[in-house]
């Protein structure tokens, strides 16, 4: 059995260098670093990104490159099959489909991130005023909202479609009426866990105002749930825009959307599938696409998961 | 409890109160009036008809009326459809659209959770990435493309099922299908993430390590604790299959309450818009109400005060 021989020099102090041992071996990294290297990681988030891009860039540049627009219109070529003159066919009334595609996914893609955007706004100013002050300013005001959440969402929005004349920005406010209320609930939950935490206090024994303390502490420590809410938010705003498109109550024509363009091939179905196939696959690919986004954004985000 | 149930009451009450309030006036700001139609009407034969109505009363009187009709649950007749009341188009579309809600409710239930108690048991294995990827599609595709697709597979390509209507329970199939794809989804998500959660939660070892078998850990152990996140997705469930039975009674044909609240919308047949949307809100409240007063039976470590309830 060989045994270690020990000397006495192994019971002397290692020499310690002060400066040495303050030093930080890694390079520090922030929330948002971290979140971005376990981002990366998610194959499938990131591909939800690039096809995020490539619809982006289609929306803009898919009308000029096909050669038709998304309105002019050809009897004689009417509900054509894909072929080298129209990539996607046409449709009943001889409009390039695959022109129409891209037009609407600017549509679909603005709607959906203009009601995102419009919710995050209101939907932080609401929650963030009501977690912070909380008792009875957080009362009435959650109960406004309480109150706006009993009240079922499609059902709204398809009475303001009714009474609102018809288009684009109608669309959203309609969309974003009751739609911030998720957001705002996310938000007041968030500000009133953190506010109790010793940075907002030492903030405000330094003097800092309210505005401040919201705007510069507390929302963006808020932000990682927010942007997954956000995230979350567009495909339903995109799903809710072709829903209303298929009752007749989306956008009007000429403006095309995949709504409208599903719910114009859905009577002819049985004949000319692929007028219904493309609108409704890019929509379930957008709705995909966002999804895995929001999901791998959660896995990223979240505490836990560290 | 007695205190907690009162308070929700009086806020059901109030937000129904508002409901109705909303719905009013908006539908007073409508462009276009009930008879509004291609042949203009005599003006003496308008008045006739305005007075028939009670149209011809200042607002604040029709408003009085409608109110305390509205909470008689009396919404008057139809303007469309001469001869029948509102209430009576309720009843009578309504049972069809609850055999298809709770058809739908069931299947999305049953199959979401088994999916995400096999995705979790088989966690980042083949059944794992099935589930998921089922789940991942069912987000995504929105339920009236799932309903035109399923009609196509199974009812014009395959024959199998009819394609329309309502008359035996294999009409119900496709459309229940159709209506349950989204929220069943959703469930089996939640199920996964929650059932991993309880998976490797201590309790769940000390029960392995007594020498428990698998599937008494799993679904006696487990899943109880896992099912919490489901149960309180039910309202949101209920929410989601009410809605979606707009579209899919629409695309199939079915004359539940769903395509009767369509039809008075692009009608504008506003009696029975109110009718029906303060209709499905008291619906949508009191099932809401129902989940949060289960959920507090289900899990004892919510406790239902009157502080709590606020979800």
């Amino acid at each position: 059995m060989a045994q270690t021989q020990l000397k006495d020099s192994d019971f002397e102090p290692l020499y310690v260098d002060e400066n040495e041992a303050e030093k930080i071996a890694g390079e520090s990294n922030s929330y948002w670093k971290d979140a971005w290297r376990r981002f990366k990681k998610n194959k499938l988030a990131l591909s939800g990104v690039v096809v995020i891009i490539l619809l982006g860039i289609m929306s803009f540049i898919g009308g000029p490159i096909s050669g038709h627009n998304y309105f002019e219109n050809d009897l004689l070529s009417a509900n054509k099959q894909p072929s080298a003159e129209h990539w996607f066919g046409t449709d009943n009334l001889g409009r390039d489909i695959f022109a129409r595609t891209w037009y609407g996914a600017k549509i679909s893609l603005f709607i959906g991130l203009m009601a995102a955007l419009i919710d995050l706004i209101v939907g932080i100013i609401w929650g963030s005023i009501a977690g912070f002050f909380g008792g009875k300013v957080d009362e009435y005001m959650m109960r406004v909202a309480d109150i706006l959440y009993g009240v079922p969402y499609l059902l709204v929005v398809i009475l303001l479609m009714v009474i609102l004349p018809q288009g684009l920005w109608t669309l959203i406010i309609a969309m974003t009426i009751t739609g911030w209320i998720n957001m705002a609930r996310i938000v007041r939950g968030q500000v009133m866990q953190l506010k109790s935490e010793e940075y907002v206090l030492a903030s405000q024994s330094l003097g800092a105002s309210n505005v401040r303390l919201l705007f510069k502490h507390l929302v963006p420590n808020t932000m990682g749930p927010i942007l997954v809410t956000l995230t979350l938010t567009i495909p339903t705003a995109i799903f809710t825009e072709a829903f209303l498109s298929f009752l007749g109550l989306g956008v009007p024509a000429p403006l095309a959307s995949w709504g409208t363009m599903s719910s114009d091939a859905l009577a002819s179905f049985q004949y000319f599938p692929f007028q219904l196939f493309f609108p409704a696959f890019f929509i379930c690919l957008t709705m995909l696409a966002f999804n895995v986004i929001g999901d791998g954004m959660r896995d990223a985000l979240d505490p836990k998961e560290r | 409890m007695a205190r907690y149930l009162l308070k929700r009451l009086v806020y059901i009450v109030v937000s129904l109160f508002l409901i109705v309030t909303i719905t009013f006036f908006l539908m007073q700001a409508a462009p276009g009036g009930p008879f509004a139609s291609e042949k203009k009407l005599t003006p003496a034969i308008e008045a006739q008809m305005n007075e028939a109505y009670g149209l011809d009363e200042p607002l604040h009187v029709q408003y009085m009326n409608y109110v305390v009709n509205a909470f008689s649950f009396d919404f008057g007749p139809s303007f469309k459809y001469v001869g029948q009341d509102v209430t009576d188009i309720i009843a009578r579309s309504f049972p069809y659209s609850l055999i298809l809600g709770l058809e739908a409710i069931f299947i999305a239930l049953s199959i979401g959770v088994l999916l995400g108690v096999v995705a979790a048991v088989k966690h980042n294995k083949f059944g794992d990435y099935t589930a998921m990827v089922i789940a991942v599609l069912g987000i995504s595709v929105p339920s009236f493309i799932m309903a035109t697709i399923l009609q196509y597979i199974f009812a014009i390509k395959l024959g199998a099922l009819p394609v329309g209507r309502f008359d035996t329970f294999w009409h119900s199939i496709l459309p229940a299908v159709a209506l349950a794809t989204t929220p069943l989804a959703f469930i089996a998500r939640l199920m996964r993430s929650s059932m991993l959660e309880v998976l490797n939660s201590d309790y769940i070892k000390t029960a392995k390590s007594k020498g428990m078998s698998q599937k008494v850990v799993t679904y006696k152990h487990g899943l109880r604790n896992a099912i919490l996140p489901v149960v309180s997705y039910l309202g949101p469930l209920v929410v989601s299959i009410l809605t979606g039975s707009f579209i899919i009674e629409s695309i199939f044909g079915i004359p539940g309450l769903g395509s009767e609240f369509v039809q008075s919308v692009t009608n504008r047949d506003y009696t029975v818009i109110m009718g029906t949307t303060v209709f499905f809100s008291v619906l949508l409240l009191i099932s809401i109400l129902i989940v949060d007063l289960l959920y507090g039976l289900v899990d004892p470590r919510i406790k239902v005060t009157g502080k709590g309830g606020k979800s």
